[in-house]
């Protein structure tokens, strides 16, 4: 199985940050075999198109996949809406995740926003090896230090006024001090100026990089095109990659902006 | 268990369930779900002569009971498709339509061509996709266009032909009846209607390509009524769709003159849609006592 559609329950919900949303579904197939960086389908009751989400925490042992999310529409605010005990009607797990590299002695997890939550899965497999920066608008919107830290990952918070965490700014004056000293791979994801700005920097100074991109799609899967990514081949050739099926990680030189 | 058998141009679908072109890619993805040999068959993603690499994202925008989309027609070509796809196709039992396009009535007259080379079941010209400058649209709104692009893909091919219809035009049925006369097989439609939304905060349209093709349960009146309009104007058999999210919408399309139908939309809500509408026609016909699907077919009585 590559993956399924099913309806799952919540064991777990939270709000974690104003408008932002942890929830807990116990669906131990896709616990089995989700992936760092992976997504899941989700249909909010009455809607259409599915909403694109992605995995914040896999527990296999537990059957468990935790996911985080912000209210960005009806759609979303719809699913904020259920509570331990509804059931959310999911295909998962979709995509393609991040490269996981056994020996890596120093990784940096750049997340911005709601693009923290896919760095949780990252620093549970690298631990202590892990540096984690997270860049956030402002204080209410800060999430998940605590959860990285409890992972082992050494976090550095910025936000863009200075609300919170040790920088005031964004996340790349952290992230070129780090690079400066050596790191074996950068993996970023977070607003698309964000996710320019950390390639650009990793490019510069050859660092390998992953980026987990988002894209408004229709079926997660593969079949429709709609989530479609402009990208440079090893030949220098342009193509359109799709973010649910190719991605949502791609390699930071392969994406043209 | 009714029996939801039908012909269409001599080809036999063990039901009348089809996903449409564009939703279901060349199977390979749904087929994580289900085996293939459920559905009456499948029509595959629309290929053109030479790659395309389609429009820039966004090109999906959600709309009430419905959703925009401008793919803007990117496949890997003919020659891709039939050595890379088709072969792994025609081996899941299930009627295969090869959707075609092309920018001009030669081209798709090429496209044809190949395919009368392989084993694959039914061809169904696109002359109606809203997402490409050349061809596609422009075909389907004129009447001598439709007939012209069709009489050349007649003259290229000895398979059942079936023509998918525009429904942004005046009359459906002048089109219709234009395709009969130039050696349609069969109509399909109807094809989205064209659409558009804005982000009223930064004054862009959602889609890239600023305008998109609407489909979903929005459309769904649209289809019954187009579908209605040309089972009563032409004589050659109807393939319907458009919105169609149940059992219960296919039966309604089948009345109104289809004589199978199409899903889109519906399989990206629920990956299981055409399942479950083929499931839901069945529980129909049992509850009305109707032991054939073929019965139902234009039984729509007016007042």
């Amino acid at each position: 199985m590559k993956y399924t559609q099913g309806s799952y329950p919540i064991v777990e919900k939270s709000a974690i940050a104003q408008d932002t949303f942890s929830f807990t579904l116990l669906c131990p197939e896709v616990a089995k075999i989700a992936q760092a960086g992976q997504f899941v389908h989700i249909l909010p009751k009455g809607y259409g198109l599915r909403r694109p989400i992605s995995i914040a925490g896999i527990d296999p042992e537990a059957g468990t996949l935790r996911l985080v999310f912000a209210i960005r529409g009806k759609g979303t605010d719809a699913l904020a809406g259920l509570n331990q005990g509804d059931y959310m009607d999911m295909i998962a797990p979709l995509g393609h995740g991040f490269t996981l590299m056994p020996e890596a002695q120093h990784v940096v997890l750049v997340g911005g926003g709601i693009g923290v939550p896919p760095m949780l899965p990252l620093a549970r497999y690298y631990g202590s090896r892990a540096t984690a920066i997270s860049g956030f608008r402002s204080f209410p919107q800060v999430i998940l230090q605590e959860d990285l830290e409890a992972l082992g990952a050494q976090t550095i918070c910025c936000t863009e006024d200075g609300s919170a965490g040790a920088v005031k700014g964004f996340v790349t004056t952290p992230l070129e001090q780090l690079l400066s000293e050596g790191v074996d791979a950068v993996y970023a994801c977070g607003p698309t100026p964000m996710l320019m700005a950390v390639a650009d920097v990793c490019l510069r100074t050859g660092t390998y990089c992953e980026i987990s991109l988002e894209e408004r799609m229709a079926c997660g899967v593969g079949a429709c095109l709609g989530c479609a990514c402009k990208t440079k081949n090893e030949n220098g050739e342009e193509q359109f990659l799709h973010v649910c099926k190719n991605g949502p990680v791609f390699k930071a030189e392969e994406v043209q902006w | 268990m009714a029996d939801l058998s039908v012909n269409i141009c001599g080809v036999e679908f063990k039901n009348p369930i089809i996903p449409a072109s564009g939703v279901f890619g060349y199977g390979r993805e749904y087929e994580e779900f289900y085996p293939l040999s459920k559905l009456g068959g499948i029509a595959t993603k629309g290929t053109t002569g030479a790659k395309r690499t389609g429009n820039i994202a966004p090109r999906i925008a959600e709309t009430p009971a419905g959703m925009l989309n401008s793919v803007g027609l990117q496949n890997p070509g003919i020659d891709a498709f039939i050595e890379k796809e088709l072969p792994n196709l025609l081996t899941k039992d299930t009627v295969i339509l090869a959707n075609i396009a092309g920018a001009t009535a030669e081209e798709c007259a090429e496209v044809a061509a190949k395919l009368e080379q392989t084993d694959v079941h039914m061809i169904e010209l696109n002359i109606s996709c809203p997402n490409v400058k050349q061809g596609g649209a422009a075909f389907g709104t004129s009447c001598d266009m439709a007939a012209q692009v069709t009489s050349a893909v007649r003259k290229a091919t000895t398979k059942p032909l079936v023509v998918k219809l525009s429904p942004n035009v005046t009359s459906i049925t002048d089109i219709a009846k234009a395709v009969e006369a130039a050696g349609a097989d069969a109509v399909s439609l109807i094809n989205t209607l064209l659409g558009m939304r804005i982000d009223i905060r930064k004054r862009r349209p959602i889609l890239h390509n600023n305008v998109g093709g609407l489909s979903g349960p929005a459309i769904f009146p649209v289809a019954v009524r187009m579908v209605w309009q040309v089972a009563n104007a032409v004589n050659i058999p109807i393939i319907g769709m458009g919105g169609v999210t149940t059992g219960e919408d296919a039966i309604e399309l089948m009345e109104a003159g289809a004589s199978a139908v199409q899903v889109g939309m519906a399989c990206f809500t629920d990956p299981f849609a055409p399942i479950k509408i083929i499931e839901g026609m069945n529980d129909f016909l049992d509850e009305q006592g109707i032991s054939s699907v073929r019965d139902i077919v234009g039984t729509v009585q007016p007042w």
